[in-house]
């Protein structure tokens, strides 16, 4: 079992969490909004429908063909970052990666990180860890900012902060921001944001980032963003520490042009992002800035669980852009907050389990009405409907050897299973079938008007006073 | 065994799944339009303006003169050139003479880093290339010109050659062989900073340049 982040609230929270967004309709208008909004920048972007689609065959195609030769293309990446200056460290679990990355901060002595946008490390709880340690760790990217000095974590793996409005951020800014008066004007914010972070990246001694892309052939670092904070992070502190989950290889340099396209696209609707930031070494001799030393952590934390079976391997194609939580009904309506792990909406319900292990969440994959929308946004063609139905399986089946997942069978109950397998032998047997709706017939009106969850939301059930079989006969 | 191993072990303990390997060059030459250089010019301008850059078309010989007009325009009257580049040396040559002064980047960051931060409003660097299906500039930072003069100043100016225009990402980086060559920090700039992370309102200039302006060298008239 992997250990959990601090922050992992438990799944028994969820319906609770749940509920309370749904009960808050200035919440949900507030996401219904956001989310039109970028299902309808992303549709913009892909008006031809057979473009769309031999691109996503391409974007998977990529994929899985990197996933197919992961462990070499891990060595390859190795090599060449480490031929090109950067240095390269493993982890397995988000402790280790936090060690890596406080270590390398303790021996530059450093007492502020600044971080661009990063999933993986929030993953890790990298900011509890450099806290401990005594080191600032300030989030740069505007949305990451605000959900930081509001104590908070991000509710969207693209847009952090899609749960605040302008005004709780203008109040926000004002309480905690030193010298600023209260003024929800958008850009008087981002102004502000903006210069608060230039000092902190001027006086940076660790500068963090994530990864979109890593080119094994080249030993390149790929970062997308539209800020420039991630290049501020990336250039002007001494010290570039990287970090990513050790999925996001591609062998080829020419294997970007198509998935940025797809990521870009299907993120925020842009047909690029503002930069593009691809670093293949540190600052080489004669260059006048740019870090003197680059690292790369390679983080594991269950994804080589996830790469060992060939359905749940597609999990890790993922390029991360959010589609799936834009176009998720469920999503929409309970918002990012209320899934308690890092990734929400339909891409956490599939990787998470391999994060935090079953037994932690194994409702999750149970919140969904399959209606199939994540799988036909996703640009890289995840199957996640069956993905999830793979994980209920994982969940709710009685444990058994050598399981595919931590936490197999978890969510296992012998009366629930006690009561599928006598439905089963009733539907199986016609006799059985008989006396069974007969009973039902007689004796419906003894069903209990209140039938656990499901009359929650609806009435009851109450088998028909008639039978079908009946009703049949007596017409002859 | 290190973590590195254990992972690895476990990845290559896991079946192998081959796939084929993908036809990107295939994709690109039956799915992307293939433009000629007026069209390229006109698609990158289109593109890059609808990011909120500003673009002039110059003369090889006229650029000077609408760099003028623009800090003008701007109430500019520092530039951060980079000396040891032709574009550099013509501005240090010329801009002084009315009025405006010329910083190099002749030292380490190390050095002057508060002054980058605090008191330069404005770079001029050049574009190695630039990709019209997206308006975006291909940015080559080097030791002549650092990777921190396309980001730290506010408003950026970058001289782009027209007829150094490719149709696509994948275009560029086949045709310059980037595979043997990248440099520390390749960068691609579609616009100025921005961010839509307050209530979804775009707000440009989030932490880097809040102006781009590119100074798109065409035919001589
Ligand atoms: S699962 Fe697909 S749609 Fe969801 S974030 Fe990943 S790539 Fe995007």
């Amino acid at each position: 079992m992997n250990a959990q982040p601090i922050h992992f609230k438990p799944a028994e929270g969820f319906r609770a969490r749940s509920k309370a967004v749904v009960d808050n309709p200035f919440l949900r208008q507030s996401f219904r909004g956001a989310m039109d909004f970028l299902m309808s920048k992303r549709a913009a972007q892909f008006p031809d429908a057979e473009e769309l689609e031999s691109l996503r065959t391409l974007g998977e195609s990529i994929r899985q063909y990197n996933l197919g030769k992961l462990p070499t293309l891990l060595e390859q990446l190795e090599a060449n970052l480490t031929r090109n200056g950067i240095q390269v460290h493993w982890a397995e679990t988000p402790d280790e990666a936090n060690a890596i990355i406080l270590d390398i901060c303790h021996a530059r002595r450093a007492r502020l990180m600044v971080k661009g946008k990063s999933m993986v490390s929030e993953e890790i709880e990298l900011n509890h860890a450099a806290e401990a340690a005594g080191i600032d760790a300030l989030e740069s990217d505007m949305g990451e900012y605000i959900v930081q000095l509001a104590g908070e974590k991000p509710s969207h793996i693209i847009m952090p902060a899609i749960h605040k409005t302008k005004q709780e951020i203008a109040q926000l800014f004002a309480d905690k921001v030193e010298g600023v008066d209260y003024t929800d004007n958008v850009d008087a914010l981002i102004q502000i944001g903006r210069n608060v972070l230039r000092q902190k990246f001027l006086e940076a001694d660790i500068g963090l980032s994530g990864v979109n892309f890593a080119v094994a052939e080249t030993g390149t670092l790929c970062l997308v963003e539209n800020e420039g904070n991630g290049r501020m992070c990336t250039t002007a502190p001494p010290v570039h520490i990287a970090i990513t989950g050790i999925e996001k290889i591609v062998e080829k340099l020419e294997h970007i042009p198509p998935l940025l396209s797809l990521l870009t696209r299907s993120a925020t609707g842009q047909n690029i992002s503002t930069y593009f930031n691809m670093i293949s070494s540190p600052r080489k001799a004669g260059e006048k800035d740019g870090p003197s030393e680059v690292h790369l952590v390679l983080l594991d934390n269950g994804r080589s669980q996830a790469y060992a079976d060939e359905q749940l391997r597609k999990t890790l194609q993922c390029i991360r852009c959010g589609a799936c939580m834009n176009h998720c009904p469920v999503y929409t309506r309970i918002g990012g907050h209320a899934y308690g792990t890092t990734y929400p909406g339909p891409i956490g319900k599939i990787i998470s389990p391999h994060m935090l292990g079953l037994e932690a969440t194994s409702t999750m994959a149970t919140a969904s009405s399959l209606c199939g929308a994540c799988g036909e946004v996703c640009p890289v063609k995840i199957p996640i409907p069956d993905l999830l139905m793979r994980l209920r399986e994982e969940a709710f089946s009685a444990p058994h050897a050598n399981p595919a997942m931590v936490g197999q069978g978890a969510a296992y109950s012998g009366v629930i299973s006690a009561i599928w397998a006598g439905w089963a032998a009733v539907y199986r047997s016609p006799a059985l079938y008989g006396v069974v709706t007969w009973l039902g017939s007689r004796f419906g009106w003894l069903m209990p008007s209140r039938q656990g969850p499901w009359t929650s939301v609806r009435v009851p059930l109450k088998p028909a006073p008639k039978r079908l079989r009946d009703m049949l006969r007596e017409r002859g | 065994m290190s973590a590195r191993d254990r992972i690895l072990a476990k990845l290559k303990a896991a079946p192998l799944l081959p796939k084929p390997e993908p036809d990107v060059a295939a994709w690109f030459s039956t799915h992307r339009r293939t433009e000629f250089k007026a069209e390229k010019a006109a698609r990158f301008r289109h593109f890059i303006e609808l990011a909120h850059a500003e673009v002039h078309t110059v003369s090889r010989s006229g650029w000077l003169q609408k760099l003028r007009e623009v800090l003008d325009a701007k109430g500019i009257e520092k530039l951060l050139v980079a000396d040891s580049t032709a574009h550099g040396e013509a501005a240090l040559d010329e801009l002084p003479r009315h009025g405006i002064e010329c910083q190099t980047y002749d030292l380490a960051i190390e050095a002057w880093k508060t002054e980058m931060f605090h008191a330069t409003p404005a770079s001029l660097t050049a574009a190695r290339a630039a990709i019209a299906e997206t308006g975006t500039l291909i940015l080559w930072p080097d030791a002549a010109e650092p990777r921190l003069m396309s980001l730290v100043p506010p408003v950026h100016i970058v001289l782009l050659d027209a007829s150094k225009i490719y149709n696509t990402f994948y275009e560029a980086m086949q045709s310059e062989g980037w595979t043997q060559s990248l440099p520390t920090n390749a960068l691609l700039i579609s616009g100025p900073s921005k961010t839509a992370d307050i209530q979804q309102t775009l707000a440009y200039g989030a932490h880097g340049p809040k102006e781009l302006v590119v100074l798109m060298i065409g035919d001589e008239q």
